[in-house]
């Protein structure tokens, strides 16, 4: 019949027209809103700085004073040569260090300077004559029979970016410049691995990226002292008073954080910024009991028990709760008076000068005896001022410690002009930053690879738009920092290795980053098969009779031409 | 769950290899809720009394407990918890910090205090400040089955989410070493996704056995600790801050005789052999210290620290109070607009309604062109 041939017929086209909507539209639009937001990344430029090679570049002077050179040798002068040394550190990681060095002779004012009588003035005065840029240095060659330096000292390191370097005897013996030379050049890398980077620092500072062995007891223990790097750092100083009844403490924390910490913080804030806080704790005892020495008529607290004293008092000190920078705390400890006075004394059972210790990564400990401070007749409370130039002279050089400043002690015939008022040396401020940028290019590297590597392997993370703006930020910065560490600009290269770790540390520690979406395959089925099975089976019955009536029909076709 | 973070130098040790500089993280949870899951609560704290007492300070300690046994209304002694029989040991205390309590204990907080992905809001107390140089003890306790630990009553976290978790640390260097302790049923079957470096795990039990809980006492009428635990801290006893007993001892504790499940460990991801690692390494807290031989030479005066006439005027200034929450405005706010969901069975209930209108309409004949 004609009106069941056209029911049938729109039977099949109805089953047809629903089968192609849901495949046309209907999976797309399913896989499309199930997806995850990616933003994109550049993933590329992250795998090329998997491979790190990191060239760091200084520009040394060395000028030679009168005595030093012959006149023919003189001739060849100024004269400019660059030196490379490659170090491999590991597969992804590879260290260049290039030295540019121009030599030339002395002019007549650096001549004037280097005929004063002690190395302090004539360091001063070749300061005053021409500033280093910041990682440059400038080593003086000073005759054998100059009297600047004392007998055994060969080198003397000054507060700015000078070194004075005495000619060794065997060196009169180089005729042409070449041999002259050939002799100065171990003594001057031997300057140059103190003044600016050397191999221990640098790769003490990649070893986020490596982890390597480092050989001896004494190098484990200098990279362990020393905080990680951090933009930002806080530093607490407190007074401990266990015995108030007795002692009245006044200290003018305010005023001495300001003259004697502040100006090596202010002289440090390319690398970090600082804040400084104080607090009083009365009634606070140290953990451990000292003994009372009849020989020196004191209390004396054993090197071993120091290890104890820390933790119970760290419970009682604040901090800020609002940051999670690292905390430096110092601890200045005035013991009651029934145990005063007190004295450290350490394994060979002297007394310690400072009478202070420090514990690395955490802060340092000063125990300030006051009973020369009264007699024994004195009235309780006593009123006590405390000496506060004291005091900081042990903080500063404890946070000198700390913060990596100085690290190992120099090799000898070298002597190393005190650090000024300021408390840090302009090549040691050099040497930090250069062991900083380095430490701040190898973490942001590792981190921004391995938040790509993250992402790539947990497919359910939704990245944002403001995420990879920031990774997008990091590599960028990274880039260039690189570009200025090669350049041998510095400063730039310390401000931009900050900026990129900021910007990967923002971005790996994102709280929208968090992948809470593991969903095994057997409940991927449980949740999708409820929605499209009662869907799909009659389409897809209906396709299958279709189907097979197109063949019946064909068949019978067939059977009718033969 | 407590999470335990303590911070730990050693003195470096010459006997054949090197220590790095340890700082330590613990960390314990109690994942349980409800008056019966008392011993869970007992469990999280005596572990964290035995850390603390061992020399290792709140700020490095995370204490996660689900539930407050202490004040609920049940405990028949208030603001006490007791873990051993006829009432001998008080584990609150008086110095328990507890840094996410009752519903803060979830999946998402875990991890992300974990993994360092925390608002930047959140105070310091609540976050995991480690570094590369820190060994990390994580202490998990609560109800668990084959590859999952039970939150709260209402939420699981997976062994493959905890897997992924360790890694991401690793990745970000934020353990030097980890010790991961699991005391709940089948709790072997947590550590057995772990693939990132330098973690051992031990367990209370193993795949398809239970963890019994050890003694009930009459008078509060609960159990109050689990076996594992119970030998556990037994053990932790004897260790004082300068023992030398070592991971080894850590995994005859609590043999089957006693524990009645089969505790387990895994170590085939930790580089150092079990034997040379001290259970200070990781329950213990001794600080390294050296003496400072050197000391700068001061000799400025103090400046005073003038005000000067501009800080003066801006001194005068008067405080006054942040803008209150606007109370008035909120109790006559009208309820927000949630986000529309269509009810349940939605979907379902449509297909059988299109279904319905096409027979309907077209005649029930013609079922036999689809089926």
């Amino acid at each position: 019949m004609a009106t069941a041939e056209v029911e049938r017929r729109r039977g099949q086209l109805a089953a047809l027209s629903i089968a192609a909507v849901v495949i046309i539209v209907g999976v797309p639009l399913w896989w499309k809103t199930t997806e995850t937001y990616r933003a994109w990344l550049p993933v590329s430029q992250i795998r090329e700085l998997a491979k790190l090679q990191l060239q760091l570049s200084a520009d040394v002077e060395v000028v030679f004073a009168r005595g030093t050179v012959t006149p023919e040798q003189q001739k060849k002068v100024p004269l400019t040569q660059t030196q490379e040394e490659d170090h491999a550190i590991d597969d992804d990681t590879a260290l260049k260090y290039r030295y540019e060095t121009k030599y030339r002779t002395a002019t007549i004012m650096e001549e004037d300077a280097l005929n004063k009588p002690t190395a302090a003035e004539a360091d001063l005065s070749l300061h005053v004559l021409s500033e280093s840029p910041c990682g440059s240095l400038v080593i003086y060659v000073i005759p054998e029979s100059s009297s600047l330096l004392p007998e055994d000292v060969k080198v003397y390191i000054g507060q700015r970016r000078t070194a004075l370097l005495r000619v060794a005897p065997q060196m009169r013996t180089a005729k042409t410049l070449e041999q002259l030379l050939h002799h100065l050049q171990p003594h001057i890398k031997q300057v140059l691995r103190v003044m600016s980077f050397s191999y221990a620092d640098i790769t003490a500072a990649l070893s986020d990226r490596v982890r390597f062995h480092p050989g001896n007891k004494e190098s484990i223990a200098d990279s362990m002292r020393a905080f990680k790097s951090s933009p930002g750092y806080e530093i607490t100083f407190s007074l401990l008073n266990p015995d108030p009844k007795s002692h009245r403490l006044h200290w003018d924390i305010e005023g001495a954080a300001q003259t004697y910490i502040q100006p090596l913080l202010t002289k440090m804030s390319p690398v970090a910024n600082f804040s400084i806080d104080s607090q009083t704790l009365h009634y606070a005892m140290l953990g451990v009991n000292p003994r009372f020495d009849n020989t020196r008529s004191a209390y004396m607290l054993n090197a071993d028990s120091l290890a104890h004293v820390i933790n119970p008092v760290e419970a009682r000190l604040g901090s800020n709760a609002a940051s999670s920078n690292p905390v430096l705390n110092f601890l200045l400890y005035v013991p009651d008076a029934y145990h005063s006075p007190l004295y450290i004394q350490d394994q060979n059972k002297q007394k310690v000068p400072s009478n202070a210790f420090h514990s690395p990564r955490w802060g340092g400990i000063m125990v300030y005896n006051v009973d020369s401070y009264y007699g024994p007749e004195a009235e309780f409370p006593v009123d006590i001022n405390i000496n506060m130039a004291k005091v900081m002279g042990v903080f500063l050089a404890q946070l000198r410690l700390l913060l990596g400043v100085q690290s190992s002690p120099p090799p000898p015939g070298f002597l190393v002009a005190p650090c000024g008022r300021t408390g840090l040396a302009d090549w040691e401020l050099d040497r930090l930053m250069w062991s900083r940028s380095v430490e701040n290019i190898a973490t942001a590297t590792t981190t921004i690879t391995s938040l790509a590597q993250l992402l790539d392997q947990i497919g359910n993370i939704v990245i944002n738009d403001n995420i990879a703006e920031q990774v997008s930020s990091a590599v960028t910065s990274l880039q260039l920092a690189v570009a200025e560490l090669e350049a041998g600009n510095l400063k730039f290269a310390l401000q931009f290795s900050k900026e990129a770790i900021l910007a990967s540390e923002k971005a790996f520690f994102d709280p929208s980053l968090l992948h809470l979406l593991y969903f095994p395959d057997d409940q991927k089925f449980a949740i999708y098969i409820p929605l499209f099975l009662p869907m799909c089976v009659p389409i897809l019955l209906s396709l299958i009779k279709i189907a097979s009536e197109a063949r019946q029909k064909r068949r019978e076709k067939q059977v009718k031409k033969d | 769950m407590i999470l335990f973070v303590n911070d730990e130098s050693i003195f470096l040790i010459s006997s054949g290899f090197t220590r790095l500089f340890l700082v330590l993280l613990d960390k314990q949870v109690c994942t349980s809720r409800f008056w019966f899951n008392y011993r869970h609560v007992a469990n999280s704290l005596s572990v964290y009394r035995s850390v603390k007492r061992l020399g290792i300070p709140d700020s490095h300690i995370v204490l996660m407990l689900a539930d407050d046994m202490a004040c609920n209304h049940r405990n028949p002694k208030p603001a006490t918890v007791f873990s051993h029989k006829n009432i001998e040991l008080n584990v609150y205390g008086d110095d328990v910090e507890v840094d996410y309590r009752g519903y803060e204990v979830t999946v998402e907080n875990f991890l992300r205090v974990l993994t360092g992905r925390l608002p930047s809001s959140t105070p310091r107390s609540k976050r995991l400040l480690s570094d590369d140089r820190s060994n990390i003890l994580i202490y998990l306790t609560g109800h668990g089955g084959n590859g999952f630990l039970k939150f709260q009553d209402s939420e699981e976290i997976s062994n493959v989410e905890l897997a992924d978790a360790f890694e991401q640390m690793w990745q970000k260097r934020r353990y030097n070493e980890l010790l991961f302790i699991i005391d709940t049923c089948q709790g072997a079957s947590m550590y057995e996704r772990f693939y990132s470096p330098n973690i051992m795990a031990l367990a209370s039990s193993q795949v398809g056995e239970d963890s019994l809980s050890h003694q009930p006492d009459l008078a509060i009428g609960v159990h109050l600790m689990d076996r594992y635990t119970f030998y556990l801290l037994e053990f932790l006893e004897d260790i004082h801050p300068a023992s030398k007993a070592n991971m080894n001892d850590l995994f005859k504790v609590c043999p089957k005789s006693q524990c009645v499940s089969t505790p387990g460990h895994r170590t085939d991801l930790f580089q150092r052999d079990p034997g040379s690692v001290l259970i200070t390494d990781f329950f213990g807290s001794v600080r390294k210290v050296e003496i400072t031989t050197e000391v700068v030479n001061l000799t400025d005066p103090i400046e005073q620290v003038d005000e000067s006439p501009a800080n003066g005027e801006a001194r005068e200034e008067m405080y006054s109070y942040v803008d209150q929450l606007p109370v008035s405005e909120i109790i006559h706010q009208k309820p927000k607009q949630k986000d529309w969901h269509p009810p349940d069975g939605f979907i379902l209930g449509l297909w059988t309604l299109i279904l319905l209108v096409f027979f309907k309409t077209y005649g029930v004949k013609h079922l036999k062109h689809i089926f």
